[in-house]
Formats: C-alpha cells, structure tokens, sequence
C-alpha cells in the first residue's frame, strides 16, 4: 500500500543520515574523544542540542560518528551479498532445472536454516567480535537473498522472445545473462538492496549491541545503547537518542525501497 | 502424501547433516586446544593428554566428528570446559527459559498481527488501513533490544508494573515467572507482530480478489461472512510461511533479549561459551537452534500439504 508521499520522506530521511556520516568526516561539533566530566550526562541544551554522554561526549557527535560506522558494515554486507548473490542467482537462472540450479538453491536453504545472529555467534567465536566480523557474518546472510531475488527475477525473462532471439542469434548463456538478464533485473536488485541496506544497519546495531560488533573506541549506534542500559533511569536521554537514530534511519530506508519499487515496477502499484 | 513426505524427510536429513558438519569444522578451526586452556600453561603434559582422552578430543577429525553425531543422537551433548558437567544439563536448564520466552513471543504476534491484519484489509484505503500500515512501518524500524529497555523504562522503573529482569525460576509457581517474561515477550513479538500483519493484509486482499469470494458475495452472503468463512482460511497459507520463518527470528532474537533482562537462557549460555572459550557448548547450543530452525520448515511444509493438497505436487 501506498502511504503518501513515502519515497520523499524515505529519501529525506535517508539523505539526513548519509549526510551527517559524510559529514563527521571532516567536522563534528564535539571531539569524541576526550572526556569531559565536569558535562556528563547533561540533557539537550543549546549548547549540546542532544545532551551529553555518561563521559560528558557530546552525543550528536557520537550519533554522527556512529552512522559512519552503520553505513559502512551495511553497505559493505550488501556488496558481499550482491557481488556473489547475483551471479549465482543468474547461474541458477540459466540452468534452471539443473544440477547446477539445484545446488544453489539448495545452499541456499542451508544458509536460511541458519539465523544471521547464529552466523555471526559462530565467526565471532572463532575470530574474535569486531566490525569486520559483523560484515562478514551479516554479508553471509545477504548471499542467499541476492541469489533468491536474481534467480525469481531471472527465470521470468529466460522465457520472453528477446532472449529467445539473442539465443538464435547464437549468444551464450553468461553473455545472455549479462547483456539482456542483469539490466532487466536493476530494478528488483535495488529495491532489495535497500531493504538489506536497512536491515544490516538494524544487525549491525543488533551485535553491537550484544559486543560481537565494532569494539571500542569505535563508536556504534549499538554500543552506545548497550553503555545507556544500566543508565536509563538517570538520563533517558543517552538510551533514546541512539534508538531514535535507528528507527528513523530505518524507517527511511524501508520508505524509500517501498517507494522506489512503486516508482520502478508501475504493475506492482494495483497490489500490495 | 506419503512421497511428498518421504522427500521432505529426506531432504531434513541431509539439511541436519550439512549443517553439522559447517559447524563442526568452523569450530575445529579454532586455534587452541581446550585441554591446555583449561588446565593452565603449567599443565602436565600427560594430564593434559588425559583431558584430552577424558573430553573426546582425540583421534582424526572424521572419527571426531562421527562421535560428536553419534552423541547427540543418544542425547550426550559432551562435558563443558568450563563447567565440568554434561552440556545436555545446562541445556536443558536454560531451554526452560528460552523456548517459553519463544513461544511466548509467537503467541503474542500471532493474537496481534491476524486480527491487525483482518482490519486493515477489510477497512482497505480508510484511516485504519492507513493508521495500521503506518505503526506497522515504525514497529518493522524499531530494533528490539531498544524497545525493551524503553518497555523497563516506563513500566518496570517508572511504573513497577513488572520486574526489570532476572527470572525466579519455575518453582517458584507460574506467575511470577510469567510476568517476568512478558516484557521480553512483548519486545520480541512487536517487530514480527508488525512484518505478519503486513503478510496477512496482502495476503487477505490478494484472496478477496478472486473469483470464489464474488461467487460467495453473489449467492448473498455479507461481505464479513465471505472474509471470516472463505477468504480467511486461503489467506493464511502465506501467514503460515512467514509464522514458521518468524520461529527462527524469535528463537535469535531471544539470545539478544535475554541480554537485556539478564534471563538465564540459552543466548547467554551462548555469549559465556564464547568469552570462556568453552567451544563444546557453543558448538551444541548452535546445533540445537539451527535444528530447532530446520524442524520447524519441514513441520510447516507438511502442515501446508495437509491444509492445500495442491502443495503435495508442488516439489
């Protein structure tokens, strides 16, 4: 269903976010470095518009800092997910009903039986937590999503005329695949892209959360929440800013995927 | 029927298989053996190799793992490192805690999503579809471990309606334990509360379309009759997948609420496993879950064929 106007507050939304990562590159209002007693756990002010940490950080600070890291592990697990995703998806695809279809969907199942939580447990215990874990075992889990959504997609254009006529004209399977499958399933890999890019940010905050994620003094949204806990009753604020952070952040990017599969796929408007 | 079970069966097997043998040989890669860690860098080395003997540790890795399979079938789940008693005890001890929370949690989205679900299609395009899609949108964005701390925040610190954590144990009598859980449960369900009613309105919608329910509403009957007595039953079918998918979601999910409200269950069983590097039950907490997850596609694909025969030929 259509809420209004969803892809220009999702877009909205999501520019903010990439913005202030892009922009705590280079300025953030605070150091978040050093400590700063004497200013701990102050609420929003003037001077500090969403209050102070419990080291006295400023917290906008810490939550644009935090964004980087978030944008990073997710679009990073995407990559992962897309870069070996789509080319099995498109592999199943141009075999479909064969041996080698059959393996990959099956593999696929095998990696769904495992919750991506159980994935990133696993790595962690044989690598030790750190953000690049938490790419690794979140990627892992987009590999099968990628490979799902590239086959669907695929199967239904293996058997429109166009391919039938490049397959005449004596092109083989992987140029097919590339030349005439791979544009024509753009849309439906961006709009799931952005759903996984909204998800691995909601992971990355999950194993953050539980200390499998990025490790100190990397700052993460996660993190953050996870240090707030035994704090909550004396300063709310420093637990609901960083959750604020993700919703919005989120719900931004589940608007804009919504939106852009309106925009892409006109057939889909009528339905859902 | 008989051959559509026979092949989900099969295909269960070789699922339990593959996966046991992922996780055995990641958690074999770990560098370090657990003897000399638990004995300490001053160890005996024939005490150490006596460990060894004592946790199963020696021989190749095929026999190795032929011993770990052949002792979770009999139900021997090995000796923890840490611990010193049979992992199959501290299972059972925290499975007590996590699979209530679980279920818990399913039947809360469950009572919330259908009914959620049933509205928002029946009113579509009216302020509650919008009102509904809209809270459903926010509860999909909401990371769960945040909404519990705010569920301890209002109603365990501010209004102390219900404890903040820790779980009194089932000897303690039902209540007590129940309200201990249900903010946890609440916390979990809400994400998976608000994904399910998204599928049951499609999915109810998409059935409300078809040629069956205008015969219905033309041969007189209200349109509420033809949601509740014809289009409810289809619709379910999707609702079923995505229930049986939400299981391995809640059962994840649990390992990071437990964190949240210090419950003794099987995620932080998991998380000491992993920072007392006490692999054995790392290794049988994670076979368990992903068992727990593979059991629960191969019941709900036997479910679908006795409620769709249509579904029996599919695969």
């Amino acid at each position: 269903m259509k809420l209004p106007g969803q892809l220009y507050v999702g877009a909205a939304l999501s520019v903010v976010f990439i913005a202030a990562a892009l922009l705590s590159l280079g300025w953030v209002p605070y150091s978040v470095e050093g400590m700063n007693i004497a200013e701990r756990m102050q609420g929003p002010s003037a001077a500090y518009w969403l209050g102070t940490d419990q080291f006295g950080r400023d917290m906008l600070s810490m939550l644009m800092v935090g964004a980087r890291t978030s944008i990073a592990v997710a679009i990073v697990a995407v990559g992962i997910g897309m870069a070996v995703g789509v080319p099995l998806g498109l592999l199943a695809a141009a075999n479909r009903g064969g041996l080698v279809d059959e393996i990959v969907m099956r593999g696929n199942d095998l990696v769904f039986a495992f919750p991506s939580l159980v994935i990133a447990i696993l790595i962690t215990a044989v690598f030790g937590p750190s953000a690049l874990n938490a790419i690794l075992a979140i990627g892992i889990f987009n590999i099968p999503v990628f490979a799902r959504v590239t086959r669907g997609g695929a199967l239904s254009l293996w058997t429109l005329d166009y391919v039938l006529a490049a397959r005449v004209s004596g092109k083989g399977k992987i140029r097919i695949s590339a030349e005439h499958i791979l544009p024509n399933i753009a849309n439906l890999l961006i709009v799931q892209g952005t759903i996984q890019f909204s998800l691995g940010i909601l992971a990355e905050a999950g194993l953050s959360y539980v200390g499998l994620g990025a490790q100190p003094p990397t700052p993460s949204w996660g993190r953050m929440l996870a240090e707030s806990q035994t704090l909550i009753s004396l300063a709310p604020h420093i637990a609901i800013f960083p959750g604020l952070a993700i919703v919005l952040t989120v719900l931004g990017l589940n608007l804009m995927g919504d939106g852009l599969r309106d925009l892409l796929d006109p057939r889909l408007r009528r339905v859902a | 029927m008989l051959r559509f079970f026979l092949s989900r069966l099969l295909s269960l097997v070789l699922s339990l298989a593959v996966a046991s043998l992922v996780i055995f040989t990641v958690i074999e890669v770990i560098p370090g053996d657990p003897a000399a860690f638990m004995l300490g860098l001053n160890a005996e080395p024939e005490a150490v190799a006596a460990l060894r003997a004592e946790l199963g540790l020696q021989g190749g890795y095929i026999d190795r793992y032929l011993g770990w399979i052949g002792g979770l079938l009999a139900g021997d789940f090995g000796t923890s490192y840490t611990y010193r008693v049979p992992v199959a005890e501290l299972v059972a001890a925290r499975l007590w805690v996590s699979l209530p929370l679980t279920l818990y949690a399913l039947a809360l989205s469950t009572l919330i999503a259908i009914p959620v679900g049933v509205v928002a299609a029946a009113r579509r395009g009216g302020a509650a579809d919008y009102g509904i899609m809209g809270a459903t949108q926010l509860g999909i964005a909401v990371p769960n471990f945040w909404f519990a701390m705010l569920l301890v925040l209002v109603f365990a610190i501010k209004l102390a309606w219900f404890p903040s954590g820790g779980f009194p144990g089932w000897d303690q009598g039902l209540w007590p334990n129940l309200k201990a859980l249900t903010l946890p449960a609440i916390a979990l369900a809400l994400p998976q509360a608000s994904i399910l009613a998204r599928v049951m309105r499609s999915s109810l919608l998409e059935t409300l379309g078809q040629d069956y329910i205008r015969t219905a509403r033309a041969k007189g009957l209200s349109r509420q009759a033809a949601v509740l007595k014809h289009a409810l039953r289809n619709a379910l079918i999707p609702v079923m997948t995505i229930l049986g998918l939400q299981f391995s979601f809640l059962l994840a999910g649990a390992i990071i609420i437990e964190n949240v409200f210090f419950l003794p269950g099987l995620g932080r069983l998991i998380f000491q496993g992993i920072t007392q590097r006490d692999l054995i039950v790392v290794e049988s907490v994670v076979m368990l879950l992903v068992f727990a997850v593979i059991l629960v596609t191969f019941l709900v694909d036997l479910a679908y064929a006795a409620v769709d025969p249509r579904l029996r030929r599919a695969r």
